[in-house]
């Protein structure tokens, strides 16, 4: 198995234990592997960055050295050459591998409540500080002077 | 020997701790004062006693002694001095050892500068914080030893993973754990402000600076590990949301809160209990991230050693501190009357905020990071959650964050008027939304995100001006810089910070958008164009380094008739049998150019990947920048004073 090096990038302070490490990296995406059309190219590259190494850790078969990223980053433009679009391609892999290999969960199912989670606490959280700055708010001053104020002040005015 | 007498000054230590723990708590709640001075030389007897255990270990390092089984698992005879130093710790023993010391001498220091704090209040933050040393001396002695010994010594030792052998490295750890461990005392003193029942503004001045302390810290070593993910894994990635990544990352978003927070509890006396919740809830994300790290529960866990027996014991710790903490405040959180008023529209307002803001994209972060978990527990599904959803997620969080700061840090006090906070910031708007816009209209067809980028980076600065402006007051020039040059420290640290905030969100915001990368083979002296550089691999030799062989690879990149010489190598460690890439960059305050050499190809070329990086160095810049504001701010008069004060005045008086 070859670990891929930047698996080892979620540092604290890191210790790797025994890694036994065959053969000479290969570097993330390979000249050799790249669609001579640019616009296929390019959209290989965009959906490669979403979908995840399933040895690695983390990291996605763009950027990965292990070999399955290879050869799942040469599946994904065989069927980009072959036709398919994004999602068809996509579907291609994520049918074979699981929805594990993509990075950017869909917003389906119980997966509903990960992308939910954010607004639904922002709203609990305005919600909850929006009662307590009613409650903190000074007790509404009048600034007008009330008749018999009035009446003082013309007095001392001499009015 | 001096191993043994390591390990025996450890134990030693965890007796110390405990009598730290019992005695001044004990003294402080039935108002015995002798019991209550136990703390100090306690905390002062138990750093030292740690310090000595910590050197002693080092001293194995140093020294080579493969009798130790760490360092025969970490360590190597012909490793570079500076990483056996670092190896200390690099690894799950040596590393928890150095977060006890720092926990120990925060400890310490507070027992030293902490001659102002009322004698029950300085003894219980003192107990407390020796509670959490004992827990964490427990943890070290009966599950991670760091001083066993091997019956036989092998010859020599098995090397430090490579990846780690870098100056970079070498200093992130002892930083981020300086921000962790620092987040304890925030703790002990929420903690025993409420033992105390009591929270007023001197708490507020009291636990700031603490607060400022473990936020510089990690924000520095946060940086740190950023900066080396950046030049030593290959492409120039430098944030990859890993569950590790975000284990500090939760305490750094916490802790800025907290910082915030702790600014209306010493100006205006609100926001006390959430002050407190927060200061509770800064050192749980810490524990929370060294559960993450060391327990291999989450699939980033390759970190640590996976040892279950760990990841139980830390999550024991967790729920004990944090369950007995939570408890105590729902108890007595309710004495904790606020006292200021403030309307709607105040700077009170905005700071909670500010709040709410850091604290929901802290939650979005966790929940995003346990998710996989969640979701195979509850849900019996496998799936994964990367960087895509915490872009698409978090985002949202900073950009409100940008748009909102200039207004909440011009409003005053207690009352504001939107139309006089509004007015000097309408000019700040309008210049950088027209910049944007150049910008926009220059870049045509490139990513949306740059442009977004520096409109909220130029309008987060030109309110830093703006306000900086106001507070100059009237009068000509040189009376203006008087002004502003005796305005409070903290002021500035605000502004600084302010301004680092803003020049970090531009360098990503830049580098992510404008980048310019090129793969592809090539051969020897065959150039070819990069963006504005024409790029030639001049030469590839092996080389032989202290501990790895490596092939070093001269690229020369020309531009307008100067020549750039990088030199970008491929190394290989034959201790560990584990090769890497170090990328050759050339730093700039517009670019950073950034080549790696890949594999040789079977017709003779090399593999090259070339990437022009504009703005990269900003990111970190910016850090600094945000630290150094946080450092002028820690040496605000306000706070030396309170320290100066120590033996005059026993109990504090509110600053109003």
């Amino acid at each position: 198995m070859i670990v891929s090096r930047r698996s080892l990038s979620r540092v604290l302070a890191p210790l790797m234990v025994a890694l036994a490490v065959i053969g000479q990296p290969v570097l993330a995406v390979q000249p050799d592997e790249m669609l001579s059309d640019p616009a296929l190219e390019s959209r290989a590259r965009d959906l490669s960055k979403g979908l995840r190494c399933l040895v690695c850790r983390n990291e996605n078969i763009d950027e990965s050295d292990a070999d399955l990223a290879k050869d799942l980053r040469v599946l994904l433009r065989e069927r980009l050459v072959a036709g398919d679009t994004d999602e068809e391609a996509i579907a291609f892999i994520t049918d074979r591998y699981g929805e594990y290999v993509l990075l950017n969960p869909p917003a389906t199912g119980s997966t509903l409540i990960l992308w939910l989670a954010g607004p639904a606490m922002l709203l609990l959280a305005g919600g909850v500080a929006a009662v307590y700055l009613r409650r903190r708010r000074p007790e509404r001053q009048d600034d007008s002077l009330s008749a018999e104020d009035k009446a003082r002040l013309d007095e001392i005015l001499g009015r | 020997m001096i191993t043994e007498l390591g390990h025996f000054a450890l134990i030693l230590a965890f007796m110390v701790a405990l009598v730290q723990m019992v005695v001044p708590l004990v003294g402080a709640h039935r108002g015995w004062s002798g019991w209550m001075a136990v703390a100090e030389p306690a905390a002062k007897t138990q750093a030292v006693l740690i310090a000595f255990a910590f050197g002693a270990l080092m001293h194995a390092f140093v020294t080579s002694d493969f009798s130790v089984r760490l360092v025969v698992m970490n360590s190597h005879t012909a490793k570079p001095m500076l990483y056996k130093v670092a190896g200390v710790w690099g690894n799950h023993e040596g590393s928890l050892l150095l977060w006890c010391l720092i926990l120990a001498v925060f400890g310490a220091c507070a027992a030293w500068f902490g001659g102002n704090l009322p004698a029950t209040l300085r003894a219980r933050v003192l107990g407390v914080q020796a509670a959490i040393g004992v827990a964490f001396l427990a943890f070290i002695l009966f599950t991670s030893n760091p001083f066993l010994r091997l019956e036989v010594p092998p010859f020599n030792g098995q090397d430090l993973n490579p990846l780690l052998q870098d100056p970079g490295l070498a200093f992130h750890p002892p930083f981020l754990y300086l921000g962790y461990v620092g987040l304890s005392m925030t703790f002990s003193f929420a903690v025993a402000a409420l033992l105390e029942g009591r929270v007023d503004a001197a708490w507020g001045r009291w636990v700031r600076p603490w607060t400022l302390a473990a936020w510089i810290f990690l924000t520095i070593g946060i940086a740190l590990g950023s900066w080396w993910a950046y030049y030593e894994l290959g492409w120039g990635g430098f944030w990859f949301w890993d569950p590790v990544e975000n284990a500090s990352f939760m305490p750094w978003l916490i802790s800025a809160a907290l910082l915030h927070s702790a600014i209306v509890v010493e100006k205006r006396e609100s926001l006390k209990s959430w002050t407190i919740l927060l200061a509770i809830i800064a050192f749980g994300f810490s524990l929370i991230g060294t559960f993450i790290v060391r327990s291999g529960i989450i699939t980033s866990v390759h970190a640590f050693a996976n040892d279950p027996e760990r990841g139980v014991f830390i999550l024991l710790i967790l729920a004990v501190f944090m369950g007995g903490a939570l408890t105590l405040y729902a108890a007595r959180a309710g004495v904790l009357e606020a006292k200021g008023v403030f309307s709607t529209l105040s700077r009170e307002s905005a700071l909670v905020a500010n709040n709410i803001l850091l604290t929901v994209s802290c939650f979005v972060v966790f929940v995003g990071t346990l998710w996989p978990l969640i979701a195979e527990l509850l849900f019996g599904r496998k799936l994964s959650v990367g960087a895509p959803f915490f872009d698409a997620a978090f985002t949202p969080f900073m950009v409100a964050i940008a748009v909102l700061l200039p207004f909440g840090s011009l409003m005053p006090w207690k009352r504001a008027h939107m139309g006089r906070v509004a007015r000097p910031l309408w000019g700040a708007a309008a210049l950088s939304l027209a910049l944007g816009a150049l910008v926009w209209t220059m870049q045509t067809g490139r990513a949306f995100l740059a442009p977004v980028g520096l409109v909220l980076a130029l309008w987060v600065a030109l309110g830093v001006v703006a306000d900086l402006w106001i507070r100059s007051g009237r009068g000509n020039l040189a009376q203006k810089a008087g002004r502003l040059w005796r305005l409070p420290r903290a002021d500035w640290g605000k502004s600084v910070s302010h301004g680092g905030f803003a020049v970090t969100m531009f360098g990503i915001c830049a580098m992510t958008a404008w980048q310019t990368e090129d793969i592809r083979v090539t051969r020897v002296g065959e150039p070819f164009e990069v963006g504005a550089y024409t790029v030639t691999l001049q030469d590839v030799q092996e080389v032989q380094g202290p501990n790895y062989f490596s092939t070093l690879a001269t690229i020369g990149m020309e531009r307008g008739g100067r020549t750039i010489e990088l030199h970008p190598e491929k190394r290989m460690y034959p201790v560990q049998r584990m090769p890497t890439t170090e990328a050759a960059i050339h730093n700039g305050i517009l670019r950073d150019l950034y080549v790696v050499i890949g594999d040789p190809q079977d017709n003779g070329g090399w593999a090259v990947r070339t990437y022009i990086k504009p703005f990269a160095n900003w990111i970190w810049a910016g850090c600094i920048i945000m630290a150094f504001g946080g450092v002028l701010s820690l040496s605000d008069r306000r706070h030396r004073v309170a320290a100066g004060a120590a033996k005059t005045r026993t109990a504090a008086v509110p600053a109003e």
